[in-house]
C-alpha cells in the first residue's frame, strides 16, 4: 500500500470503522450502567436528589482547598493536559472542517499558533503525567497495563498531529495518515478502557451529588 | 469453591447498581482519595489508598456486569475474588477504614468510595472475613441487644441514679410521647449524664418523652459489619417500640453510626419508610431552640472548638445544628481547619474501635486529628457522638494532651436558663 492509500483508508473505512465502534461501545456502556438501576431511597429526604445531582456534577470540577494543597501535581498537571487537549481538539480550523463534514456544524477556529502553542502544553503536561505517575508513590501502585496502554494511545494523537502540523521528517500525506490512525485507534480503545470517564463522569458525580444532597450536605 | 466463599461473591453481587457501575467506569487511578485518607496520609502506606480498599467488589463488578469483562472471563482472563484475596483486604476494609467518607468529597470524578467500601463489606462478611471484635459485638448486638452487652437492668440501674441525682422523672415505656430516645452502650455505660441532661432540657422544654426497655439500643453493628439482615433486624426491633408506643418522632442520641443506621440506612433496610420521624439529639435540640423552648444562660468564655463526627456531619447532615447551639452559650468558638463538612475521621468510627486488631493504626492516625488540634490549641473540645469522645481522650493521653472532651448536649444542659 502506498502512503496515499493508507491515508484514503485511514480517512474512509478505517474512520467509518473505529466511529461505529467508538459509537456503539459508549452508547452500549453507558446503558449496562443505566439499566443496572437503583433502589429509590425511602428514607425520610432532608434535601433534593435531583438538583444536588446537578450541582455536583459541576462543582466537582473544582477542589477544595486542602485538596489541592496536597495533591496540587496531580491536579495541575491533569487541568493542563485536558484542556489543551481540548482546545487543539475542537478549535484547529481543519479539525473544524472534518466535523463539517462529519455532521453537518461549524464553529469558529482559532489561529494556528494558538493551537500549535496548547497542544505543545498538553504534549508536555501529558509527560508530567506520566512522570507523576510513575514517580508518585500512590500513582504508582495503583497503575495498571491499561492506565500506560491509555496514556500512550491519548498522547499518541497529540504527537502526530503536532509533526504533521510542522511537517517533521515524513511527507505530508504520512504525516495525516499517521495522525488519523492514531486518533482510530484511540477512538476503537475508549469505550472498553477507562477513557469512559469522560462520559461516565458525569453519571458518577450526579450520584454522588444526589446520596449526599438527598441526607442535606452539598458534595 | 467453598459455601463462605460463594455466599461472599454473591453478596458482592447484590451491592451493584447503577451507580456503583458508574464509579468504577469512571476511576483513573489519579490517587487523590488517598490523600483525603487518614489512614494514607498518616501511614505513607499505599495499599491503604480508598479506590484500592473496594477492589474485591471492582473485580465482581467488572467480570459480571461489563460486556468486556464477561467476554474476558469467558476467556479465563479476568481476576478472581478468593478466600485469600477477602483475607489480605481484611485489614484495608476494616481496619483502615472508618467510612468516614472524605475520599467520597474530593474524588474528581465523584465516586463515593466510602459507599464503595460499605458494600465491599458485605461480600467480605458473607464470606467469613470479618474481624472477630466485630463478629463479637454483631453477635452480642442480635442475643443481647447491645454490642456491649448492656441489658435493660443495668439502664434501669442508671435511669434511677438519674432519677435521684436530678430529682427529675425519667419516663419508660410511655405512650403517645413526642419523643422516643435511643441510647448508645456507650452511654449507658461510661456517659449517663446525658440521659441526665436529656431529662433535664425535657423537663425544661416541657415536651413528653420516654425510654423504651424493649429497644433502646441505637447503635447497629450490622452496619459497621456490613450485614444488612442483621442491620434491619436491629432497625426493625426499634420500629416496633416506636409504632407501639405512637411515638412522633425517635431521637438518635450522640454516636454516630448510630444515627447512618436509624436516620438514613434504618427505612431502606427494612424496606418500607417509617411512620415516625427520625431526628438526631442536635437537630432536636436547634429546633426546640427555633420554637422558643430551649432558653440558655451564661457563656462559656473558653477557647472552644467542634470536632465534627463523620457520620453526622458529612454523612449525615447536620452540620449547621450543632454550630447554632455552640453559638448560644461560646463566646470564643473557633473551628478547626476543615471544619465542617471536610472535618478529618477522630480514626474509631465505622467498626474500627470494636476492632482490636486496629488499635494501633486506630491511634496512629490519630496524628491526623492531633496535628489540627495543634493548630487550634483549643481550652477543650466540644463533639456529639460517644464514640469520637472515647477515641479522642484515648488519643489525647497517648501525646499527654490535657484537653477535655465535651459532649454537646451535656454542655447545653448546663447552660439551660433557669426562667
Amino acid at each position: 500500500m502506498s502512503e496515499i492509500e493508507i491515508l484514503s483508508w485511514a480517512r474512509g473505512p478505517g474512520l467509518q470503522i473505529a466511529t461505529v465502534i467508538f459509537v456503539a461501545g459508549v452508547v452500549i456502556r453507558i446503558f449496562e450502567i443505566l439499566l443496572l438501576g437503583r433502589k429509590a431511597n425511602l428514607a425520610e429526604a432532608k434535601g433534593s436528589e435531583m438538583s444536588s445531582g446537578l450541582k455536583t456534577m459541576i462543582t466537582r470540577t473544582v477542589p477544595d482547598k486542602t485538596t489541592f494543597k496536597r495533591s496540587s501535581v496531580t491536579i495541575v498537571a491533569g487541568y493542563v493536559f485536558h484542556i489543551g487537549m481540548f482546545i487543539s481538539f475542537f478549535f484547529f480550523a481543519p479539525h473544524i472542517l472534518f466535523f463539517k463534514d462529519l455532521i453537518g456544524i461549524s464553529w469558529p477556529s482559532l489561529p494556528g499558533a494558538v493551537i500549535d502553542a496548547c497542544a505543545v502544553i498538553s504534549i508536555i503536561a501529558l509527560l508530567a503525567v506520566l512522570v507523576n505517575r510513575l514517580t508518585n508513590k500512590v500513582m504508582r501502585f495503583l497503575t495498571n497495563f491499561e492506565d500506560l496502554l491509555t496514556w500512550f494511545l491519548t498522547f499518541l494523537p497529540l504527537i502526530t498531529g503536532y509533526f504533521a502540523f510542522h511537517r517533521i521528517g515524513f511527507t505530508a500525506p504520512s504525516l495525516l495518515a499517521a495522525h488519523l490512525l492514531s486518533v482510530e485507534l484511540l477512538l476503537v480503545v475508549f469505550p472498553f478502557t477507562k477513557l469512559m470517564h469522560t462520559f461516565t463522569l458525569f453519571l458518577a458525580r450526579w450520584y454522588n451529588g444526589a446520596i449526599s444532597g438527598y441526607r442535606g450536605v452539598e458534595s | 469453591m467453598s459455601a463462605t466463599i460463594e455466599k461472599g461473591i454473591n453478596a458482592l453481587k447484590r451491592q451493584v447498581d447503577s451507580s456503583v457501575a458508574a464509579f468504577f467506569s469512571s476511576c483513573v487511578h489519579c490517587g487523590i482519595c488517598a490523600e483525603a485518607c487518614l489512614f494514607y496520609t498518616e501511614t505513607g502506606d499505599a495499599k491503604r489508598t480508598p479506590i484500592n480498599k473496594t477492589e474485591p467488589l471492582r473485580r465482581i463488578w467488572k467480570s459480571e456486569y461489563t460486556l468486556f469483562g464477561r467476554v474476558g472471563k469467558m476467556f479465563g482472563l479476568t481476576r478472581k475474588v478468593t478466600d485469600e484475596m477477602l483475607e489480605e483486604w481484611q485489614e484495608l476494609v476494616y481496619d483502615s477504614c472508618t467510612l468516614c467518607g472524605r475520599c467520597s468529597m474530593v474524588c474528581p470524578v465523584g465516586n463515593d468510595i466510602a459507599l464503595m467500601i460499605r458494600k465491599t463489606r458485605e461480600g467480605m462478611a458473607a464470606a467469613g472475613q470479618a474481624p472477630e471484635g466485630l463478629i463479637g459485638a454483631t453477635t452480642r448486638s442480635v442475643t443481647i441487644g447491645s454490642p456491649m452487652g448492656v441489658k435493660w437492668p443495668a439502664l434501669a440501674a442508671q435511669i434511677r441514679h438519674v432519677e435521684e441525682d436530678s430529682g427529675l422523672k425519667v419516663p419508660v415505656d410511655q405512650s403517645d410521647v413526642d419523643y422516643m430516645l435511643l441510647l448508645s452502650s456507650m452511654e449507658i455505660m461510661n456517659f449517663p449524664e446525658f440521659i441526665e441532661a436529656m431529662a433535664k432540657i425535657f423537663d425544661k422544654a416541657g415536651v413528653s418523652w420516654t425510654i423504651s426497655s424493649e429497644a433502646f439500643e441505637a447503635t447497629n453493628s450490622g452496619i459497621q459489619i456490613g450485614v444488612s439482615d442483621i442491620a434491619a433486624e436491629l432497625v426493625q426491633r426499634i420500629v416496633d417500640v416506636a409504632d407501639k408506643l405512637r411515638v412522633k418522632t425517635v431521637i438518635s442520641p450522640e454516636c454516630g453510626h448510630a444515627y447512618m443506621a436509624i436516620r438514613w440506612d434504618g427505612p431502606n433496610l427494612v424496606g418500607k419508610p417509617f411512620g415516625f420521624k427520625v431526628r438526631h439529639v442536635l437537630e432536636v435540640l436547634d429546633d426546640l431552640h427555633k420554637q422558643g423552648r430551649l432558653k440558655l444562660a451564661g457563656k462559656d468564655t473558653q477557647r472552644l472548638t467542634y470536632h465534627d463526627p463523620c457520620q453526622i456531619s458529612r454523612r449525615g447532615g447536620v452540620i449547621d445544628e450543632p454550630r447554632n447551639l455552640i453559638n448560644l452559650f461560646a463566646d470564643n468558638f473557633v473551628e478547626m481547619p476543615d471544619g465542617g463538612k471536610m472535618n478529618w475521621c477522630c480514626g474509631a468510627g465505622g467498626g474500627v474501635s470494636a476492632n482490636e486488631r486496629a488499635d494501633e493504626i486506630r491511634l496512629k492516625v490519630f496524628d491526623r486529628k492531633k496535628a489540627q488540634l495543634e493548630e487550634v490549641k483549643p481550652d477543650a473540645i466540644i463533639s456529639a457522638c460517644s464514640n469520637c469522645r472515647i477515641h479522642l481522650e484515648d488519643g489525647l493521653e497517648e501525646h499527654n494532651m490535657d484537653i477535655p472532651l465535651l459532649s454537646l448536649t451535656e454542655t447545653i444542659a448546663e447552660y439551660l436558663s433557669d426562667e
